[in-house]
């Protein structure tokens, strides 16, 4: 395998023409590579083409152009093992408990009964999700609703987690602490992070490394890396080079968000 | 390579998104295709059975040249029109009320939609009993029909409104006529919209069942004196009179409820 | 109960009450309106005699008949065109206009296509349910979050688990809705033809009593075909909101 968990290079998606309309340049051409173990944000205005990139990756969607090569092997529209997603949305299955969410891609996949109930109640444990086992998502709130859809990735193991605005829907003060939830999760997984965030500040608190994206189509402005140590938590923030990361963050988006602002309407 | 297309689900939903206008032609082509199959049907069943497209055409168009035709167009027009009108109005009226009063919602639901679900249909003799025989049996008849999804639809839609347009009213201090006219009713239209759609269908429906019975006059009547003397010719072309009718009304509330929804949802 | 459910209650017996009383005292004309103890009298008789007891049989056979077919045939037909984009593109117009269409008026046309037997009656209900159906199994399958047809690709899910696992569960309040109006619309397709054309069933049994001018027969009959509609729809209704309420969050 070589030192790169992950590699893109030239990757670029185009909509393609429709009657009545022209193609569309989403994304790209985007070189990007992670090392194991890293924990990659990647910020931009709105409609920049942030999750276009991440279904390229997780080869929910095909790029036009580019490879993409995931430990070694290319990805191309089709999702390869040792991979999870987190969507934005909620997508805990409001039809079974805590329990069966957690367990449903092992039990899809045929591990063994008894196999799945020591990994999902160990993963339930770790993201604080015990007492609710038996629970149905509609009873839990919304923040709880996406550790779960979490808990459902992290129980398949994946060696590449991919998160789309996790945290979008929540408030500031859970954001936080869910951040800090996942740099421990980030920690003794070993897991190499890529999360797609819409924050500023989310992005500067939990990355080793944040790519700033400019407006449509999307490409790699600026890449900043933060130097943080990997033991860290949201107290980060209260410190003199958390804002010069910010700040610096926010020189590179300015302009790109005034540009979007002017293309959405 | 194809499959994976497929698999694509942004360039599924991003398609979707564009093609949002129905495309008529395709409509047309399927209309097409089911007038094919009437005929396929015709060679199959014998002229007897199922008179061809060509023909009822030709027979519908004899049927309305016929001079007794507009008394009973007019007198199925004048019945469903009335019917529909006294639907619609007192329709949004209840359910506005029901909608605004929670426990008056709550306690009528339940029993709005049992009413809805009984085959109706039963109740023409009681129609008659009250009404007697004549155009006032045929309007209750559309209106018992055609009421009931106008109401639970304008209820519905009063009940669904966002809490923050009626908290913006009492900020405003607006009265309780001024929150329902300028507030209440252009934010739950579509849904009235759609309600109106449903309910004049089934007024129509029931004012035809109506005249089924209850009358000597009106489309309603041809129809079921044709069903009796087994005249599958007139039955036909009427039948297609009514479809077509039925549809482009149907279509066109269809199409104002669309264009309504999509105001909604970019305002 | 909930207090709307007494109050319902406590509305809808003193409603009966009102009418039982202006019956007696003349107040309503008794060839009109008959009291409600005389109609529940009368729908004892129904069940009582034998004849009626047959147009009763008869009819939740058809209906029976109606509601099993429309399942199928729609369920089916509902995946179908959910597959055929632009198929069900061209057919939406047509189907959101179907039910201002006065379907029995091609009884005849089923008489000559079944002959003079129950099954024009059973295609008249079928034709009225299956489009409900049809019209439910699509909003059902449209509505599945594209969250979890993603969900469902990250995890690598076969067709058959995607089918089982995420489609099924994801729609069923859906195909639960279908299911009711089938069993509503198949009552009123099956009647109206019993009514309009047949010489057997509850529908026809009404119309014979009102035309024999035998009021009690006829109160007690609709009032056991209301009674019976009624309470099929309230079991349903129990049944949907106990399978429902954990999803819900009740």
């Amino acid at each position: 395998m070589s030192a790169e968990h992950l590699c893109l290079t030239g990757v670029t998606r185009i909509y393609p023409a429709t009657e009545g309309h022209a193609a569309v340049h989403a994304l790209g051409p985007i070189d990007l590579s992670l090392k194991p173990g890293e924990f990659f944000s990647v910020v931009g205005p709105s409609g920049c083409g942030k999750s276009t990139l991440l279904d390229v990756i997780a080869g929910l969607a095909r790029q036009s152009a580019g490879t993409i090569l995931f430990e070694g092997k290319p990805v191309t529209g089709e999702v390869p093992d040792g991979i999870g997603v987190v969507f934005q949305e909620d997508a805990s299955f409001p039809w079974l408990t805590v329990f069966d969410n957690a367990a449903f891609a092992l039990r899809r996949a045929g591990v063994p009964d008894a196999e799945v109930r020591e990994r999902v109640r160990h993963t339930l444990a770790f993201t604080g999700l015990s007492s609710f086992a038996q629970a149905y998502p509609a009873q839990l709130s919304g923040g709880m609703r996406q550790r779960l859809c979490i808990a459902r990735t992290l129980v398949t193991r994946p060696r590449l987690l991919l998160l789309d605005e996790p945290f979008g829907a929540l408030d500031q003060q859970t954001r936080l602490l869910m951040g800090d939830e996942l740099l421990k999760l980030w920690r003794e997984t070993g897991a190499t992070v890529l999360l797609i965030t819409h924050s500023l500040d989310e992005a500067a608190l939990l990355s080793d490394r944040i790519g700033v994206m400019s407006a449509r189509p999307g490409v790699f402005i600026d890449l900043v890396e933060t130097g943080w140590a990997r033991e860290r938590d949201s107290r980060l923030a209260a410190e003199a080079g958390f804002g010069v990361v910010t700040g610096r963050l926010w020189a590179a988006l300015r302009d790109q968000s005034i540009k979007a602002l002017a293309m959405a309407s | 390579m194809r499959a994976a297309q497929d698999a694509d689900p942004l360039v599924t939903a991003e398609r979707a998104e564009r093609r949002a206008v129905p495309p008529a032609l395709d409509t047309m082509l399927m209309i097409g295709g089911l007038v094919a199959l009437w005929q396929v049907g015709t060679i199959l069943l014998g002229h007897e059975a199922l008179p061809s497209p060509v023909a009822t055409v030709s027979k519908l168009a004899g049927i309305m040249a016929d001079e007794d035709f507009p008394r009973h167009a007019w007198e199925t027009a004048r019945a469903s029109l009335t019917a529909l009108v006294i639907s619609l109005v007192a329709g949004l009226a209840i359910g506005l009320a029901l909608g605004a009063h929670r426990l008056a919602g709550e306690v009528a639901e339940p029993m709005l939609t049992a009413l809805y679900s009984i085959p109706k249909i039963t109740l023409y003799p009681i129609i008659l009993l009250l009404f007697g025989l004549g155009i006032s049996a045929k309007i209750a008849f559309g209106v018992i029909h055609g009421i009931i999804p106008v109401i639970l639809f304008t209820m519905n839609a009063v009940r669904n409104i966002c809490a923050v347009y009626l908290r913006s009213a009492r900020a405003m201090r607006l009265t309780a006529a001024q929150t329902a006219g300028t507030i209440i009713v252009p934010a739950a239209v579509p849904e009235i919209v759609s309600g109106f759609r449903v309910g004049f269908a089934l007024t129509l429906l029931g004012t035809l069942i109506g005249e089924m019975f209850a009358s000597q006059r009106g489309i309603g009547y041809m129809l079921v004196k044709a069903m009796e003397t087994g005249d599958t010719g007139t039955v036909m072309a009427l039948a297609l009179l009514l479809v077509v009718l039925a549809t482009a009304a149907s279509a066109a509330l269809l199409a104002l409820d669309r264009r309504l929804r999509r105001h909604a949802l970019a305002s | 109960m909930t207090r709307a459910g007494w109050i319902r209650l406590a509305l809808i017996v003193g409603a009966l009450a009102l009418l039982e009383a202006a019956c007696r005292h003349g107040l309503v004309s008794r060839h009109a309106v008959i009291p409600p103890s005389r109609m529940i009298e009368g729908a004892w008789n129904a069940i009582a005699a034998d004849e009626t007891r047959a147009d009763i049989w008869l009819t939740l056979q058809n209906v029976v008949l109606s509601l099993i077919l429309s399942m199928i045939v729609g369920t089916a037909a509902g995946l179908m065109l959910h597959k055929a984009t632009r198929f069900r593109r061209a057919l939406d117009p047509l189907l959101a206009s179907y039910y201002a269409v006065p379907t029995f008026v091609f009884y005849p046309l089923f008489i000559v296509l079944f002959g003079l037997n129950r099954w024009p009656l059973v295609a008249i209900g079928f034709l009225f349910a299956v489009v409900a159906v049809i019209i439910n199994t699509l909003d059902g399958l449209a509505r599945i979050p594209r969250a979890f047809v993603r969900t469902a690709a990250v995890m690598r899910l076969t067709r058959s688990q995607y089918a089982l696992h995420i489609v099924l569960p994801a729609a069923a309040p859906w195909f639960f809705t279908g299911a009711k109006f089938a069993v509503a619309y198949s009552f009123i397709g099956v009647i109206a033809g019993e009514f309009v054309v047949s010489g057997a069933g509850i529908g026809h049994a009404i119309a014979f009593a009102y035309n024999s001018f035998d009021n009690r027969m006829m109160y007690g009959l609709i009032v056991l075909l209301f009674v019976l509609v009624g309470s099929v729809n309230t079991l349903l209704s129990l049944w949907e909101r106990k399978l429902y309420a954990r999803r819900a969050g009740r």
